[in-house]
């Protein structure tokens, strides 16, 4: 039976509702489940479960519904305690801090310097604008903001010497802190300007490893580098550390930017003091040489080349894996039976997707995506994974009324257990760790890998953590928990994926 | 310049949205405050706008 339950002008958080919702969707008597604000998106996937009730009908994002098909009742009734204890139990947890209810009573609390804005994206315009004529910096987490208010947003910073950090920036580390999905990566004297989330927490956390440190970690948000933005904030961000005494080295991560846009950032780059390593990931090194920049292969060659030149050294290419790591490969791919052919990557930071399809993409003759760099390897039916295939599930289309896989591991799990089969003979993934992240994502990845073992299905599972000592996650058990499931655990994605190859390059790919 | 200054300053973060980000800054020990958001005029942009302009007022 179908059961509505509404509370109206009651506001809790996305994340927090779409964790409950999918806590109670395992209740014993629970077929599917809903529990939400009255968005409209929000209204539209509880239509798709095929619950439909004239209760729903009129809700504004300001009313709290749980929508349910239930067995019974008393299911019913048990469903709907269940969330009220969830969001008690929220309640409770933060209820001792003052929240202020508006913007003039915040500024008195204290002198707030930076605004951190993670509301739904038709609202998140609207507060950045107040935040900015309050003189703040502004972090907006929020995507979905249409690029013209973009553009209005960052001009309106840039004209008061502010920093406009997307939307859509989901890293940042300012003086140390880490802001949204972020490291606790040592303070040190390299600067980074990044335009890609996970590709700026990876060149920061393999900055940490290699002995080096961050002085700042300036997101932009994807869409700065187009033609419509401009490049303002990594332009900003570029002069602020050129002129940052803190800064010794530059990296800018990005993906290949816009002609025009790379031409300013080139034009800074040539006249730059401090050297600037730029990973335009994929992008014509020659520009960049001819600039004065270091180019890169990969993102650890950013973090090598990084902590070389602020140590004063000439930076040097990456050794490839040695002889050790190819015979380990040989052995594990002899190991594999005459049907494991494929390759399956299954990745929650995007960057590091991309990262794992342009560097094995030729190698492999062309891998399959939903965020494919041709229509050729367009991959929108995940029914056919019979081939070389690399899912980023943080994508839109595997987000849809979910939290990010980061944040909670459940779409991937799922992925896990459904996409790899007895035909996949590398399964390649990223395990993010860090402010923001899931309290233990390794586990998460372990169990399903185990789970795949008793199936029978045994890939050769390769991955790489991201993370770093200082990170709220334990990095040391992280590892442990995904070698002892049988995974082999690389300090670092490019890494991973070369590895990868190797297996697949042993008379199978 | 402004922005700089920023680099030298204590950062004192308004969190607006996110419980997870709130928590977060104060597990680093970074002094924030959260901000009791709702969506206003539940996203009727016509009385946004004229909400708009008697705050400009």
């Amino acid at each position: 039976m179908q059961k509505v339950q509404v509370k109206k002008n009651s506001y809790y958080d996305s994340v927090t509702l779409m964790l409950i919702s999918r806590d109670v969707g395992s209740m014993e008597g629970v077929k599917e489940v809903m529990v939400g604000m009255g968005t409209d998106l929000n209204l539209e996937l509880t239509e798709k479960l095929g619950i439909k009730s004239p209760e729903l009908e009129g809700l504004t994002s300001n009313d709290f519904f749980i929508a349910a098909d239930v067995e019974s009742e008393e299911v019913m009734a048990a469903l709907e305690a269940k969330v009220e204890e969830l969001l008690t139990a929220k309640a409770d947890a933060g209820a001792s801090d003052y929240r202020p209810a508006g913007f003039d009573s915040a500024m008195q609390t204290m002198d707030l310097n930076l605004a951190l804005i993670s509301v739904a994206g038709q609202y998140a315009a609207e507060e950045a604008d107040r935040a900015l004529d309050k003189g703040l910096h502004v972090l907006m987490f929020s995507d979905n903001v249409p690029v013209e208010d973009e553009v209005r947003l960052k001009e309106k910073a840039r004209g008061k010497d502010l920093l406009m950090m997307g939307p859509d920036c989901g890293t940042a580390i300012i003086n140390g802190v880490a802001l949204a999905f972020a490291n606790a990566v040592k303070r040190g004297d390299i600067g980074i300007v990044g335009a890609s989330g996970t590709g700026s927490q990876e060149v920061s956390v393999l900055i940490d490893k290699f002995g080096g440190g961050v002085s700042q970690l300036i997101g932009t948000g994807g869409r700065d580098l187009s033609e419509k933005v401009g490049g303002i904030t990594m332009i900003q961000g570029l002069e602020a550390l050129i002129e940052d005494e803190a800064t010794k080295v530059i990296v800018l991560i990005s993906k290949p930017p816009a002609e025009s846009v790379a031409a300013k950032i080139y034009e800074i780059v040539k006249q730059s003091p401090k050297p600037v390593v730029v990973d335009f990931i994929g992008a014509d090194p020659q520009p960049i040489r001819d600039a004065g920049g270091f180019a890169c292969v990969n993102l650890e060659h950013a973090a090598a080349q990084a902590v070389a030149l602020s140590r004063g050294q000439s930076p040097e290419d990456l050794a490839p894996l040695d002889e050790q790591w190819q015979k380990k490969a040989r052995e594990v791919a002899s190991e594999l039976s005459e049907e494991q052919e494929y390759l399956l990557g299954l990745y929650t930071g995007g960057t590091l997707a991309d990262e794992a399809l342009k560097l094995l993409g030729n190698q492999l003759g062309g891998i399959y995506s939903n965020i494919a760099f041709d229509k050729e390897h367009q991959l929108d039916d995940l029914s056919d994974l019979n081939r070389h295939v690399v899912l980023d599930l943080g994508d839109d289309q595997f987000t849809q009324g979910r939290p990010h896989p980061m944040i909670d591991p459940f779409t991937r799990n799922e992925h896990l257990e459904s996409d790899v089969s007895k035909q996949t003979a590398v399964l390649l993934f990223d395990c993010v760790l860090g402010y923001g992240s899931h309290p233990d994502p390794a586990a998460e990845v372990a169990k399903s890998i185990n789970k795949l073992k008793e199936n029978g299905i045994t890939p050769v599972a390769v991955g790489s953590v991201c993370g770093t000592e200082g990170d709220p996650q334990d990095l040391q058990a992280s590892q442990k928990v995904l070698e002892e499931a049988g995974a082999i655990i690389f300090p670092s994605n490019a890494k991973a994926v070369e590895f990868a190859g190797l297996v697949l390059g042993q008379g199978r790919a | 310049m402004k922005l700089n200054n920023l680099f030298k300053s204590e950062l004192k973060v308004l969190n607006i949205g996110l419980e997870g980000f709130y928590n977060d800054l104060k597990q680093q020990k970074t002094d924030t405050v959260w901000l009791n958001w709702k969506p206003r005029s539940s996203s009727n942009k016509k009385s946004m706008s004229l909400l708009d302009k008697l705050r400009k007022k």
